[in-house]
């Protein structure tokens, strides 16, 4: 497992914006920038100021000091914002664009699927274009050959395989392409967002063919926005942010940070995951105020034992609290993971606090669901009838044991079934 | 974390670290890294990627007359009514001498290699803006675009020879033992289209200023050839110093290969095929050194 594949070193690439690598630069352009710069230089000369970096020159790091290692048949899910470098991240694994600075090795045959039919001609026919793209993204033609029949059963395309691919629609498009760079085989497939196109089954058929092929030991780098992807299908994610690698490891902890990034957390929970429990707040706009006094976790259920709870098992907890100036008060219960990434929010029936301004609660939740592996359990008081309007909220460390588990990882949630296996004549 | 990694060079050095094409079976290593300085010209990575360059030549080929109407018909029509232009104007009208030979073969030798160069040099030159969209996403030798675009005309040229083989049947010229010279000067036409185009598309890729040059450079060059006139009409010294157009010596050449025209325009072509070097390894080291750059800014 320890076979690295993928090696970077501080991979660093900076983009000129503004004047300097404008995209359509003239001859004009440039001998007018240049004879400015010179007399802006002559200019500061005189004022005796050093000569630095020309004028205009600006320029953004879309990648910075990006290092990580890929062991062989990872398929490692690549996200982030726009703009945060991941393509960028690809197109130098790729060798189409070459790195300012860092280095870094890649063992074994590349293949790309960084965008639909980038290499097809709309003029000819599927059949030429199975050979143009195979062509362009490294097969032989023998390899072609011998594949032909299957990459274009896979896309289902065998009636339109004479027909100029102009007159295909995107979809179809999409999975020719697609079915070529699958079938190309290669050790490591960097894949850019491509899925995005293409009908729900075929979008699943794509997935399964990525599957088998990882599971042939291809090692994939997949660049998405599509975080279910990245959870159900990744062992590994990187989150870019500006250019430089923010989280580097399992897909949920990479995921709840891209949530954050993306702003995507409502409430108050997830900003204050690492901050105080004190449990105290006071609600400075409607001038409510809570206080959980007591907040407490209780493992119930079967196979429980003191270090956390099983997937199968429940937990209890009992809150009480004290509130002044509310009318009526709700309690929720929402376990996320350790970065805030959400799986479920439960809320109380509201109530009409006491004279004392006292309430209390005690909840069981039978089942968690929750796969093997650290959680958080937050326990909030909030205002009656407005679910997301917080008033004071605590949090425990809820860890769910992973042994006698009969489900694995790369999926959402933990569940068992009734089963009933027998062979058959 | 970086304690536990083992040193780029350890692992590399376990395992062949090279440039080029990766082989299926067979694992090697590609190495990322910006290239300092200048770079070498790395002409063993294109013989790896022979395959594509036969498909890329093909595609070009293919797709250059899909929907006409009189499709490669097109090949021939382009030269021929250029010698039918000049005929009039300059045979017919202008009394230009064609060094004994009939005007339309004297002008039509000279212009089947002449549309080979200029079609060439055109296409060429703008295939790597034309081809951006691989350029982005693939990585493969740049120069193999190029290239491709050059030869992809030797199809429209063998048709265009055809022709002139017809009418020479028709003015009755029989070539001399000479004509074995001839693939000798279509590469000297293929070398010279090349190594402006090197130049040009490089340079397109930053400046757009090219495609509008384009048009005109042919243009010029076209009248800057012997071909509506024959070089007979210098004197010596002058004579030779014509070879600084490369197209003259092919242009010359073919004519003494096909028509017998005077004596071997040896000098002349010597002028042009060293003109030709020079034009082709300077186009080839400019173009490997902005080749980097060309996947950010096209």
């Amino acid at each position: 497992m320890n076979d690295i594949v993928i090696q970077t070193e501080r991979l660093s690439k900076k983009y000129r914006i503004g004047k300097k690598y404008d995209k359509y630069r003239t001859l004009r352009d440039t001998i007018a920038d240049s004879s400015r710069a010179l007399f802006e230089r002559a200019g500061r000369l005189m004022n005796g100021q050093a000569t630095v970096a020309p004028p205009g020159d600006e320029s953004i790091w879309a990648l910075r000091d990006v290092s990580f290692d890929v062991s062989r048949g990872e398929i490692v899910g690549i996200i982030g914002r726009n703009g945060a470098g991941k393509s960028t991240l690809l197109k130098i694994l790729s060798r189409v664009t070459e790195p300012e600075d860092g280095r870094g090795w890649i063992c074994g045959r590349v293949g790309s699927l960084l965008e639909v039919g980038s290499g097809f001609h709309p003029e000819l026919t599927g059949r030429e274009n199975v050979y143009l793209n195979g062509a362009i993204i490294g097969m032989k033609k023998s390899e072609i050959n011998r594949k032909f029949d299957e990459i274009v059963s896979f896309a289902e395309v065998e009636q339109f395989i004479d027909t100029p691919v102009k007159h295909y629609s995107s979809g179809m498009y999409l999975r020719l392409a697609f079915s070529v760079a699958a079938h190309l085989e290669p050790d490591i497939m960097l894949v850019d967002e491509v899925l995005a196109v293409g009908d729900a089954r075929f979008w699943n058929k794509s997935i399964h063919k990525m599957r088998t092929l990882n599971a042939q030991g291809m090692t994939i780098l997949l660049v998405t926005h599509d975080m279910w992807l990245v959870q159900t299908i990744c062992s590994r994610a990187i989150c870019l942010e500006k250019g430089s690698v923010v989280t580097d490891g399992t897909p949920l902890n990479a995921i709840g940070l891209y949530k954050q990034l993306t702003g995507q957390l409502t409430g108050q929970l997830a900003n204050t995951a690492t901050g105080d429990a004190s449990g105290k707040k006071e609600s400075s706009a409607d001038g409510g105020f809570a206080e959980l006094h007591e907040f407490e976790m209780f493992p119930a259920g079967e196979g429980v034992s003191k270090n956390g709870s099983l997937p199968d098992s429940g937990i209890r907890v009992e809150m009480k609290a004290h509130v002044d100036g509310v009318l009526s008060v709700g309690f929720l219960l929402r376990v996320t993971s350790p970065d805030g990434f959400p799986y479920f929010t439960v809320y109380s029936e509201p109530v009409s606090p006491g004279d004392g301004g006292l309430v209390e609660c005690r909840a069981h939740i039978p089942h968690l669901m929750l796969l093997p592996g650290d959680y958080v359990l937050w326990g909030a008081v909030c205002r009656g009838g407005d679910e997301e309007q917080i008033l004071t909220e605590r949090h425990l460390p809820l860890l769910v044991n992973g042994n006698g588990t009969t489900s694995n990882g790369k999926s959402l949630f933990w569940n068992r079934a009734e089963w009933q296996v027998h062979a058959t004549c | 974390m970086l304690t536990n990694r083992p040193g780029l060079e350890s692992i590399a050095a376990d395992r062949q670290v090279c440039w080029g094409r990766q082989e299926p079976g067979n694992m090697t290593v590609t190495r990322i890294e910006p290239s300092r300085g200048w770079v070498s010209l790395r002409l063993s990575e294109l013989c790896g990627y022979y395959e594509l360059f036969y498909v890329l030549i093909w595609r070009d080929i293919k797709v250059r007359y899909k929907q006409t109407v009189i499709g490669v018909a097109w090949a021939i029509i382009q030269p021929f009514f250029t010698m039918v232009v000049f005929s009039i104007f300059f045979g017919r009208l202008a009394k230009m001498p064609s060094d004994g030979i009939p005007y339309p073969i004297f002008s039509f030798a000279a212009l089947v290699p002449w549309t080979f160069f200029s079609n060439g040099l055109s296409k060429a030159s703008n295939s790597l803006v034309s081809n951006s969209n691989i350029i982005k996403k693939i990585y493969f030798p740049r120069m193999l675009l190029p290239i491709a675009g050059v030869m992809s005309g030797i199809v429209d040229f063998l048709l265009a020879g055809v022709m002139l083989i017809g009418m020479m049947l028709y003015f009755g010229i029989v070539p001399t033992i000479n004509v074995l010279w001839l693939p000798l000067f279509l590469l000297l036409a293929l070398a010279t289209s090349l190594g402006v185009s090197l130049w040009l598309s490089a340079l397109n890729v930053q400046f757009r200023d090219v495609q509008h040059i384009i048009p005109f450079l042919t243009q010029i060059w076209l009248f800057a050839t012997p071909i509506a006139y024959p070089s007979s009409l210098l004197s010596e010294p002058w004579k030779t110093l014509y070879g600084l157009n490369p197209m003259a010596g092919v242009v010359e050449g073919f004519r003494w290969a096909l028509l017998g025209t005077n004596a071997a325009p040896g000098p002349l072509i010597l002028v042009s095929a060293a003109v030709t070097v020079l034009l082709v390894l300077g186009g080839a080291y400019y173009f490997r050194r902005m080749e980097k750059t060309f996947a950010d800014i096209v």
